[in-house]
């Protein structure tokens, strides 16, 4: 392991994936990127640019494009010591190797009784507002929360990205590691250069407040802040930045739930089965008592993500989530 | 008989007609995606042109077609409407999907369009079921896919030419190996030397043409399918091409160099065919400048159209979500936008 440092430098998101993939591949040999054009072209978002001219073609591979093959392939290399980290191009494109990922790298662990593990990271862009319909812009992150044997990862700075994609690809389980692409570069951050990691499964609590809880994740903590910064002096919101939803950290959830009695949860995804649905369970399961109103839903509609003259509808922003959250607290 | 056969002269003019007009659609669609008109991705079809012309001249107008994420050829091959797909393009109301598909998700029943496709691989067993509706039907008409050599290592294009071998349906596969896909050239993701070898893993006819030769692809299309019609089941093509745009517009392209694609540009396939009528003595110059003027203005108004459809409302995006209308959906439709929305969203 390199000197720790206390070094800085200031990344966008997607360079910040980079820049974890950089350290990781640099701690251990057993790391290997996969996907398509993540060699030579460095991936369509750029977010593998240059790591083959560091680590050669053997470690950085250029596949033919067969989503299926990919994650089936990376199963495998995970089964027998190695620590392969697949890209999808977007998320939309994740289907192919569905079963790979639900019936093969979620069980393998729990179906040899513990023999095998799947140390493998599937990463893929995911999320609206780029003006490109359905498989380009989709967020179905539930999907893969309700298979048991997963572990999905949402970063929404460029701070946790590197470090969330460390623990991630240290973990001993496979996990869904989905990056919010339209704020790929909406903004920088001071990033440390050493690796370091952000634990799986603990939430971060972007903003603390008394009044409501809103729980996000991804693309829509901004939009959420802002929404809280618009209600600064009216309402007293805490907004709280899921990070991890499989395993949710429901303690955090609990406890600021105990404080506010209310809440609204904010996703991209279509409505109907959506997390917000899981997370509204857990708090009527766990702090009933607490609850003053019902939780209120700021979602995506129940349609096939729609080309760009809907899109605006379509995505949550501010004055939306912001209605909701008055009328959670006008209850 | 089909809209145009490379049988007659006035087929033949048209075939050209209709890759000019191809080129002439997807460079603008290309400008216009630059301006910042178009939103999304746009994979343009120039260079390719006579892939697509060839094939759907040796289809008859009731034949079906499954087309790719760089659809806009099949579609124009296909008789589509430049002004409704133009529309699409722009997410209007009025284009082929409602403005809801854009790009890469043009289809049209009646013309037998079963549609572009954002998912790469996705064509192939859309033409296997066609096709044996077809049979099963017992119709004479065959189903086609496109599919580009990238698709030929997904797993369900395997599944889509085996189902139709075994079945015997009446199905064509097309493969336009256009050296690429995206930045990957075709050496580093197939193990054959010709794509077309893979035929014989289905025991199927499988041939290499000159996909810069719309007469070749249009011979090698015709004979498929005759082949398919008698009950022979299908033929897998393969059609040896180029594009000269990057993959998408914005691709910064690092994986070529100008050089190769002068190399291409010198067989151009309009330029070719064009030499050709002119020596058979079925074309002028003249005529042919006419032909170009005509089609630059064709394209001209369907952009022009595009520009002034109107936007789908925000209510649309419910529509035909299911055979029957939901009647919570549409609660779910009425909510409206906080802020009263930016007049159909804003494409900043
Ligand atoms: C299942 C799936 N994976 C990845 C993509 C992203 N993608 C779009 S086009 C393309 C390359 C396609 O190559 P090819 O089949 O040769 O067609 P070409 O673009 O060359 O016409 C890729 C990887 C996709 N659309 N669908
Ligand atoms: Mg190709």
């Amino acid at each position: 392991m390199s000197q720790q440092t206390a070094a800085t430098q200031s990344l966008t998101l997607v360079q910040a994936v980079r820049d974890g993939l950089y350290c990781e591949m640099d701690r251990d040999d057993d790391v290997i990127v996969m996907g398509e054009d993540v060699g030579e072209n460095g991936g369509v978002f750029r977010a593998t640019q240059g790591l083959i001219d560091e680590f050669g073609d053997q470690r950085v591979i250029d596949t033919p494009l067969a989503e299926a093959g990919i994650v089936g392939t990376a199963i495998g290399m995970a089964a027998y010591g190695l620590r392969p980290v697949t890209e999808i191009q977007f998320m939309g494109f994740i289907y192919p190797a569905f079963d790979q990922i639900v019936s093969h790298a979620a069980r393998l662990r729990t179906r040899s009784r513990g023999r095998f593990s799947c140390p493998l990271v599937v990463r893929a862009p995911y999320g609206g507002g780029i003006r490109a319909p359905e498989h380009h812009s989709e967020s179905t992150e539930a999907f893969f929360v309700h298979q048991p044997g997963l572990k999905v990862a949402i970063p929404s700075t460029p701070h946790d990205t590197k470090g969330l994609l460390a623990a991630a690809i240290r973990d001993p389980d496979p996990v869904v590691f989905l990056e919010p692409k339209l704020i790929y570069r909406a903004f920088r951050e001071d990033v440390p250069e050493d690796e370091y990691t952000v634990p799986l499964g603990e939430a971060a609590i972007r903003r603390e407040g008394s009044d409501v809880s809103v729980f996000t994740w991804g693309a829509m903590t901004r939009p959420t802040l802002d929404a809280a910064e618009n209600l600064a002096g009216d309402v007293d919101c805490e907004v709280v930045d899921l990070r991890t939803l499989s395993p949710l950290d429901e303690e955090t959830i609990v406890e600021s739930f105990e404080k506010t009695g209310r809440a609204v949860v904010v996703h991209e995804a279509p409505k109907t089965g959506g997390l917000a649905g899981e997370i509204i369970a857990t708090i009527q399961e766990e702090v009933l008592l607490y609850q003053e109103a019902p939780v209120g839903r700021v979602t995506g509609f129940d349609v096939p993500f729609p080309l760009y003259a809907l899109e605006d509808y379509y995505l949550p922003e501010a004055a939306r989530i912001e209605d909701e959250i008055r009328e959670t607290v006008e209850f | 008989m089909s809209d145009y056969t490379l049988e007659t002269e006035a087929g033949r003019r048209e075939a050209l007609r209709r890759m000019l007009l191809i080129r002439e659609f997807d460079t603008t669609a290309g400008e216009r995606f630059n301006d910042g008109d178009i939103p999304g991705f746009v994979h343009l079809y120039i260079g390719e042109e006579a892939v697509g012309v060839g094939t759907c001249g040796a289809l008859e107008p009731e034949d079906y077609v499954a087309s790719t994420h760089r659809g806009h050829g099949h579609c124009i091959s296909k008789g589509l409407d430049p002004e409704l797909m133009m529309a699409e393009l722009y997410g209007k109301a009025d284009g082929y999907c409602n403005g809801k598909g854009g790009s890469m998700h043009i289809a049209d029943v009646e013309a037998g369009m079963l549609g572009a496709n954002g998912i790469v691989g996705a064509g192939p067993p859309l033409a296997t079921g066609a096709a044996l509706t077809i049979d099963y039907q017992d119709r004479d008409q065959v189903a086609l896919a496109f599919g580009g050599d990238g698709s030929v290592a997904q797993g369900q294009v395997h599944e889509a030419v085996n189902l139709a071998a075994t079945w015997d349906l009446p199905a064509i596969f097309v493969i336009e190996n256009n050296q690429y896909g995206e930045a990957t050239p075709v050496e580093k993701q197939h193990n054959v030397d010709n794509l077309s070898d893979t035929a014989g893993a289905y025991d199927i006819p499988g041939v290499t043409v000159d996909g810069m030769d719309v007469t070749a692809v249009y011979e090698a299309v015709s004979e498929a399918r005759d082949r398919a019609l008698a009950g022979d089941g299908p033929t897998l093509i393969e059609a040896e091409t180029y594009r000269y745009r990057g993959h998408y517009e914005g691709d910064h392209e690092p994986y070529r160099d100008e050089a190769e694609i002068e190399q291409w540009r010198e067989r151009d396939a309009i330029e070719s065919f064009k030499e050709r009528l002119i020596e058979r003595g079925e074309l002028t110059e003249a005529e042919f400048e006419e032909m170009q003027a005509e089609v630059e203005e064709t394209i001209a108004d369907a952009v022009a159209y595009a520009k002034d459809a109107d936007l789908p409302d925000p209510e649309q995006a419910y529509d035909d979500m299911f055979g029957e209308p939901v009647p919570e959906i549409q609660q779910f439709a009425s909510r409206p936008r906080a802020d009263g929305g930016t007049e159909g969203g804003d494409p900043t």
